[in-house]
């Protein structure tokens, strides 16, 4: 029986952890997230399904006390915002060296540095291009509704164990602290059964099981680089998802994902009220990013409008993808301000000035 | 007169009378001669053996010198970033209550970068198990000044010997840890003689039979020589370690059973 | 049909949880909503707003910048919303501590002076359900019965004796409520 809550977007991932089996959550306060933590704390999931929950001494702290768990073969999630997640690079860029699942949410605010705690989409780059040193990436989901919040966490730990790779949540403040309506399924039982891999003592049967990103022999490293870059273009081939809005007969097309998305869509009605065949599509992972897809309608509309609550960092992947078949601009609010249906708008109609 | 054996003949089961632990495995240390890690993991692995306790076990490398620590223990292992061991082995312990954990760190890792981390886990009453081997300098990356370098010790980031105006003062992290309600067992042992040996491993036995009560955390530290980071002989470096690190850094239990030894 | 209300005023007046009520007594009729509201250190003490939106169909942007009802709590949120109400749209606001009364001519105007009630009540909390009940005589979106529901959804258990009295808040303030200006 599914089960229906009104509820912030924060506090859905928490209880969706908790329903998804989740072993154990590790972090620390930071606005605007701290609900998820709260909420963990306040629900005793430990009572609930035998869930850790653990309030650590820093962001650094949690994310490596996430590692542990994880080199456990547990499903553990962590979260944060914008300046946490930077401190948390560290042992994210640790955990794809070793090949470790795990979910990372960030709930973006604005930056750069302390910034402010209203909601942004400046970390895209941070998220899809890597974030902590060396080369690898993450699986980046970007939810749009308290819904897909709540559903990308499961999800988010199916993939991290099909790809033994950390997979990020990348949504904002608006979406954590705004409250929707929210169907959760069942629970599902914690696992009882562990990866192979797992450090989860030695036994008898088997060799002893290293989880670590240390590699001295450089044609080693490389070869294990190469290893986890098959990864990624299996992700490219396999886990692309978008989701496309009256882009049937759209002669102009956002593209923006999370807020922005939500937004945009009132901005196609209004547009449409004016006789502007404009359309939406919403990357839903942003790393791999659907790039066959705009390609796609590059060749069927006559510009592109990149939406972001940032200086416009999506809109570099967007032009890649069209191969200049198609004009694309960016339109964005910095700082936290949220851009409002009408603004955008009119920016899509000084882009289409430009381009007749 | 005794017979003489040859060198082929000398490790024949039969004549063996010492051997390796079955714990540890057949790679080769890559440990200077002299220095302490190669013995303290020795005891680590004859304890777990004693204690039959393989398959119970996960341990915590760190970044220096004991990096590659998992090479030579037959057990578990988990490699953590600088610093951040108590972390890693804060979520084994807790995912895995009935496990046996711990870390295994120097200076530089326990008391620099990882401050924040051994404190709170220490602090927070962890059921795991740190050995900090302290040298007094950082060996892995070739002698640099460590938050526990003593005071006019040189190394190459104090080629002129630690001004303490300068640089601050050495960190004596073990004795503060012990102040913390969250530990149990702190002791500071040496592995430079055989009977310093024997009383290293009875205190890292303790260590793990104390994770059976759930009580707190268990810390060891050995002091050990790095002759190659002191620029010394490795006979040198013992003498100058007993004259010089254990004045400063006394050798013996500071906290047994949750009570503060009163050395005064 | 899809209403979209902004609920202003200063933290502290049970600006946040007017909006969740309303939200939840839109679930109790099987309808779609969102609330969005403004959030961090103006929430302490400051000014504090929140965006329901109610609708039969699914909601594109829960962040709007005009709206069918604005309900004006404070002067700073008078300053700030009075131009945000649609030609056409319902402005509600209590007139205490008002200096500058609202002065658009292209929309519905309503008083609720609920602060002065609900002291003369004794009960300075069940503000926010006066203005609620107010804006309910005005726009009978949600039915009073799916109210007192979201209300029990809304509340923790121990506090659903104080459900009654909140009953009785919304019902005085659908008494209350008169008109300034309707077109």
């Amino acid at each position: 029986m599914k089960e229906l809550k009104l509820m912030k977007g924060n506090e859905a991932i928490a209880e969706a952890a908790i329903r998804a089996g989740a072993d154990a959550y590790f972090g620390y306060p930071i606005t605007p997230q701290s609900e998820i933590l709260e909420y963990l704390m306040l629900e005793r999931p430990h009572e609930r399904t035998g869930m850790i929950v653990l309030q650590a001494e820093s962001e650094v702290a949690a994310i490596n006390m996430v590692y542990g768990g994880a080199a456990c073969g547990r499903k553990v999630i962590t979260s944060s915002s914008s300046p946490g997640i930077s401190l948390k690079q560290e042992g994210i860029s640790y955990m794809a060296g070793s090949e470790l699942p795990c979910l990372v949410v960030n709930v973006v605010r604005g930056g750069p540095g302390l910034g402010t705690i209203q909601p942004s989409q400046s970390d895209y780059f941070q998220a899809v291009k890597g974030g902590g040193h060396g080369d690898y990436r993450l699986l980046v989901l970007a939810p749009q509704s308290v819904q897909e919040m709540a559903d990308f966490v499961g999800l988010g730990f199916d993939l991290a164990f099909k790809y033994r790779n950390p997979v990020m949540i990348l949504t904002d403040g608006a979406l954590g602290q705004m409250m929707e309506k929210v169907w959760f399924d069942e629970q599902k039982p914690r696992q009882t059964v562990f990866p192979s891999w797992a450090t989860t003592g030695k036994s008898t049967d088997r060799e002893r099981n290293i989880i670590t990103s240390l590699n001295l022999d450089s044609l080693k490293q490389e070869k294990h680089n190469q290893k986890i870059q098959d990864k990624y273009k299996k992700m490219k081939e396999n886990e692309v998802r978008f989701e496309k809005i009256e882009c049937d007969n759209a002669e102009y097309l956002f593209i923006a994902y999370g807020t922005s998305a939500r937004i945009c869509q009132k901005s196609v009605q209004l547009a449409r009220e004016r006789g502007i065949k404009a359309g939406l599509l919403r990357p839903i992972t942003l790393f791999p990013f659907p790039e066959k897809a705009v390609l796609e309608l590059a060749n069927l509309v006559k510009g592109m409008l990149a939406v972001e609550m940032s200086t416009g960092q999506m809109v570099e992947d967007v032009k890649l993808a069209v191969k200049g078949k198609v004009k694309v601009e960016h339109f964005g609010r910095m700082g936290g301000v949220i851009p409002s249906p009408d603004e955008i708008l009119i920016a899509l109609e000084n882009l289409i000035k430009k381009i007749s | 007169m005794t017979k003489r054996i040859s060198a082929d003949d000398i490790v024949k089961e039969e004549n063996l009378v010492y051997k390796k632990t079955s714990l540890l495995t057949k790679n080769v240390m890559h440990y200077c001669p002299g220095c302490g890690h190669g013995t303290l993991h020795r005891l680590i692995a004859e304890v777990i053996e004693e204690m039959n306790i393989q398959s119970e076990t996960i341990g915590i490398t760190p970044v220096g010198c004991s990096v590659l620590m998992y090479n030579y223990l037959d057990i578990d292992m988990q490699g953590a970033a600088h610093g951040r061991a108590p972390a890693l082995a804060t979520a084994v312990k807790r995912l895995m209550p009935g496990k046996y954990v711990f870390t295994y760190q120097g200076d530089g890792d326990l008391a620099a970068i990882g401050t924040a981390e051994t404190i709170h886990a220490c602090n927070r009453g962890e059921n795991f198990t740190i050995f900090f081997i302290n040298n007094g300098i950082y060996g892995m990356t070739g002698g640099q000044m460590a938050p526990t370098t003593l005071p006019e010790m040189r190394s190459s980031t104090s080629p002129y010997g630690r001004d303490v105006k300068m640089m601050g003062n050495p960190l004596n992290i073990t004795e503060l840890v012990a102040r913390l309600p969250g530990t149990y067992y702190v002791t500071r042992q040496a592995v430079h003689t055989p009977a310093n040996v024997r009383k290293a491993k009875k205190a890292i036995r303790q260590a793990f039979e104390s994770q059976k009560l759930n009580k707190g955390l268990s810390l060891v530290e050995i002091l050990s020589n790095c002759n190659s980071g002191w620029k010394m002989s490795p006979l040198q470096a013992n003498k100058w370690m007993v004259e010089n690190m254990f004045p400063f850094y006394p050798i013996g239990d500071i906290k047994l059973e949750g009570k503060l030894l009163d050395k005064e | 049909m899809t209403e979209e209300i902004i609920i202003a005023g200063f933290g502290g007046q049970g600006v946040l949880s007017m909006g969740k009520i309303l939200a939840y007594s839109g679930i109790m009729q099987e309808q779609e909503v969102s609330w969005m509201p403004s959030y961090g250190p103006e929430m302490r003490g400051g000014t504090a707003n929140v965006t329901v939106i109610l609708s039969d169909e699914r909601i594109s942007s829960p962040i709007i910048n005009k709206f069918d009802t604005a309900i004006i709590l404070n002067q700073q949120s008078m300053d700030k919303f009075e131009n945000s109400v649609k030609p056409g749209g319902m402005l509600i606001y209590d007139g205490n501590g008002i200096s500058r009364h609202p002065e658009r001519k292209d929309i519905n105007i309503y008083r609720v002076d609920a602060a002065e009630e609900a002291a003369k009540m004794e009960s300075a909390r069940t503000f926010n359900m006066i203005v609620l009940g107010g804006y309910l005589k005005i726009k009978p979106l949600v039915k009073l019965e799916n109210v007192i529901r979201g209300l029990a959804e809304s509340l923790p258990e121990r506090h659903h004796s104080l459900i009654p009295v909140n009953e009785k808040a919304i019902l005085r303030g659908m008494d209350i409520i008169k008109p300034v200006q309707e077109l």
